[in-house]
């Protein structure tokens, strides 16, 4: 197990211990609202890391750095700017997605953005943004994120 | 109204299903096409799905703390209509602190502009909600490393702060 791993499940383990000894329902409550996400996760989870393994044992590295790779200019950077935005993925799943795409090559920027476009701005829900926020709240909120996204990966890959 | 969300959440469970069947079959006619593939994609799908596994239910379970002891009222409560940086500060705190996808997040967003809040402390709740959760940064920092997440949440908090302001102004002049 990585250190990551284990401060991360230390971490938790610590907050489910306090937890417990402050409430014994609420504790149980959470673990088994945790087992339901879990389970209802999973299905989702198998469908990542079967692209992901088809992704990269399937196609060389070349052709994946070639279209998002530190290669690929402005125009990849943009590409996956852009996939970012109109993706709906859970955001806990982007980041196995994007360590792989960093595995084959991509540019750490065109991750960066990847990640933030996908986070921050949602194609699928800015219909329901709109009505209950008004247009221009939403609009202006969605297009400010995306420069925004660009000018975070930009300083990223300036600085890593 | 709850059962409708529970109609919608089994429809989607059975989306994920299918769409799981979907995947397998193309990865199946995949690897049959491409059998000098196989150990590859089976080593690259296995070695990530440990280092999901390693971490998952460890997350979940902390989603889970967190969704008996913060519900929406305690959110609605202290997020308010205090303004400057401790807003903002409160604002960020309060986005990252509950789970749950940007929708849900939206009527309470749009709760605290009905109680007065500002249009900053607003775009800075939402992205807070959307791009910094706490476990989601505990996935990040799996597989990305300590200083791409460190990094990529200061720059969020600065950025989505200054964007709040900019928004607050830009409507105030559209008006």
């Amino acid at each position: 197990m990585s250190p990551t791993a284990i401060f991360i499940n230390s971490f938790v383990l610590l907050c489910l211990i306090v937890s417990f000894f402050k409430d014994k329902g609420k504790t149980k409550n959470a673990i088994k609202v945790a087992f339901k996400s879990l389970l209802k996760m999973l299905p989702v989870v198998l469908i990542i890391i079967i692209l992901i393994g088809l992704l990269l044992g399937l196609a060389p590295p070349e052709t994946i750095s070639k279209f998002i790779g530190e290669q690929s200019g402005w125009g990849g950077f943009l590409l996956i700017a852009i996939l970012g935005t109109v993706a709906h993925i859970p955001a806990l799943l982007a980041f196995p997605i994007a360590a792989s795409l960093l595995d084959s090559g991509a540019a750490l920027t065109s991750v960066a953005v990847f990640i933030t476009t996908l986070t921050m701005i949602g194609i699928v829900t800015l219909p329901l943004e709109i009505q209950l926020m008004g247009g221009k709240f939403a609009l202006l909120r969605n297009g400010i994120s995306f420069i925004v996204a660009i000018l975070i990966a930009l300083i990223i890959g300036a600085v890593i | 109204m709850k059962n409708a969300i529970k109609d919608k959440q089994a429809k989607k469970g059975q989306k994920n299903l299918v769409g799981l069947g979907f995947v397998t079959l193309i990865f199946l006619v995949l690897l049959k096409m491409f059998p000098e593939k196989y150990s590859a994609v089976i080593d690259v799908s296995l070695s990530y799905f440990k280092e999901m596994m390693l971490i998952l239910p460890a997350v979940v379970l902390l989603m889970g703390l967190f969704m008996v002891w913060i519900s929406k009222d305690i959110v609605l409560k202290y997020m308010g209509t205090t303004s400057g940086l401790k807003g903002v500060v409160i604002s960020i705190i309060l986005g990252a602190l509950p789970t749950g996808p940007l929708y849900v997040a939206f009527p309470l967003a749009l709760a605290l502009k009905n109680k007065g809040a500002s249009i900053t402390n607003i775009v800075v709740f939402l992205s807070a909600w959307a791009c910094i959760k706490i476990p989601q940064e505990l996935v990040e920092f799996q597989f990305l490393g300590l200083k791409f997440m460190a990094l990529r949440l200061v720059l969020t908090i600065i950025f989505v702060t200054i964007m709040g302001m900019i928004i607050e102004k830009l409507t105030k002049i559209i008006e």
